[in-house]
């Protein structure tokens, strides 16, 4: 299959990739690993008329901590996080994420922002990255702004990114004492998108549930977090009976699709399922029993 | 339509090409340059018969702009052999029956030589993780692993430099 007619662009800094974004606005798109945007255009279910590809853009691409935070490059790799011995230690929901983002070729190529970007609710990262509280920068024209990740999902495939606005860099709260996240998907088979999975990251003082993230991907049109159930986690003991009613709580919240993966009542109930495991490993991994 | 002048080496020699921002590398590989042994498959980035390698990572090149590859260095399965002789990861699959239809051997085989440059002693379960990009629906897979096994092995034995597919990029 072969994409419809485009003029590519391959800008060598960020200032002359808005400029070309500011230029062509809608008709334009910005390119990162490509791994869904190529597929989209040769499917002809999308179209553009330009495209920005940022690969070749110095600096986007890093792992690092600094100021509390997980910094990553907008267009590091996905294979990057699977080799990072600081993500293996430090984060391991993000490894977990990364090895079940379609396959080990397409994650050699396919990168972090742009996984964000493209606003699939289909995809791995957003679940984790409403569980772990991250940040996102985009810089446009006017600059660089700040976007919590509860603000950035907007719709199906929308985000609130501006036409001219690129994803420059995640930022991961680093974890404080006692926290542990996981994420867990149940898929067909390797590369396929999520018939359930979720993302949870908990912090345990003393026993208690001090901090709860919660989110599901594939479970409504926009990612989102399960706010019910981090809700009623937060003060509670980390026992069975809790995490159960929390992942029932999120799991009553989601609105996943019939398709092919299943039914409606299937795709709930393996969101239960999941949720559950994800809060015990998370438990387990911040330091206690579940 | 944009038009690109794109130097890339292949296989070790340097190319000058000039391509249409929407060609594909796996069409500039098979259409322009002949070389046919990187198969189209599924042409959606799930089956992995059009695995090249670039800059020494194994990628889908069904979905990789031509243009993108601008400057690189992508090593084909045509690549492999030298002088005539398999490179172990070839012998492995001629010695094991890892191959039935063929279809997805090639890519099957460059996937491999990244792994094993990686990692001269993967374990099965790394050898099935890094081919589950690359779909097979032939063998059921299990001589496959053995081919990569025996592949290992050999480059493991072998004291004269091993022919690797890195090594040849340079």
């Amino acid at each position: 299959m072969i994409p419809a007619a485009f003029d590519y662009h391959s800008p060598a800094t960020l200032q002359e990739a808005i400029g070309l974004l500011t230029q062509y606005r809608d008709t334009a798109k910005v390119m990162s690993g490509g791994q869904s945007l190529l597929p989209l255009l040769k499917l002809r279910l999308g179209s553009a008329e330009h495209l920005v590809d940022i690969g070749r853009i110095p600096g986007l691409d890093y792992l690092r901590e600094e100021g509390g935070f997980l910094k990553i490059g907008g267009r590091t790799r996905e294979v990057a996080l699977e080799r990072s011995e600081l993500i293996k230690t430090r984060y391991p929901i993000l490894l977990d994420t990364a090895l079940v983002i379609a396959d080990p070729l397409v994650r050699n190529r396919a990168t972090i922002g742009g996984n964000l970007a493209h606003g699939d609710p289909a995809n791995d990262h957003p679940a984790t990255m409403l569980a772990v509280r991250a940040e996102v920068s985009a810089v446009g024209p006017k600059g660089e702004r700040k976007i919590p990740i509860d603000q950035f999902f907007v719709g199906l495939f929308a985000t609130a990114l501006e036409p001219d606005e690129i994803l420059t860099e995640i930022r991961v709260p680093v974890p404080t004492a006692g926290t542990g996240g996981a994420y867990v998907k149940l898929e067909r088979k390797v590369g396929d998108y999520a018939t359930a999975a979720a993302a949870a990251q908990l912090t345990v003082q003393g026993g208690k549930i001090t901090r709860a993230g919660l989110a599901l991907t594939n479970a409504g049109p926009v990612p989102n977090r399960a706010a019910a159930a981090e809700q009623f986690l937060v003060g509670k003991a980390t026992d069975e009976k809790t995490l159960a009613e929390a992942a029932h709580l999120a799991a009553e919240a989601t609105t996943p699709n019939a398709d092919r993966r299943g039914q409606v009542d299937y795709k709930k109930e393996m969101a239960r399922v999941l949720a559950t495991r994800a809060l015990r490993k998370a438990v387990e991994r911040a330091g206690g029993k579940s | 339509m944009s038009t690109h002048q794109i130097q890339v080496t292949v296989n070790g020699v340097p190319m000058n090409v000039e391509v249409e921002a929407r060609l594909l590398l796996v069409h500039l590989l098979r259409e322009k340059m002949r070389l046919t042994g990187t198969h189209i498959g599924c042409d959606t980035t799930h089956c992995g018969a059009c695995t090249i390698l670039m800059d020494g990572e194994p990628m889908k090149s069904c979905t990789i702009l031509a243009v993108q590859a601008d400057g690189s260095k992508i090593v084909t399965v045509e690549g492999l052999e030298e002088n005539g002789t398999l490179h172990p990861v070839q012998e492995g699959f001629w010695e094991k029956h890892g191959l039935q239809c063929g279809f997805c051997t090639p890519g099957m085989m460059l996937t491999s030589c990244a792994l094993l440059e990686r990692n001269q002693n993967p374990s099965e379960l790394q050898i099935r993780e890094a081919i589950s990009g690359n779909l097979c629906r032939c063998t059921g897979y299990t001589n496959i692993i053995k081919a990569v096994q025996y592949a290992a092995q050999k480059l493991q034995s072998s004291q004269a430099p091993a022919q690797s597919a890195a090594s040849k990029e340079a």
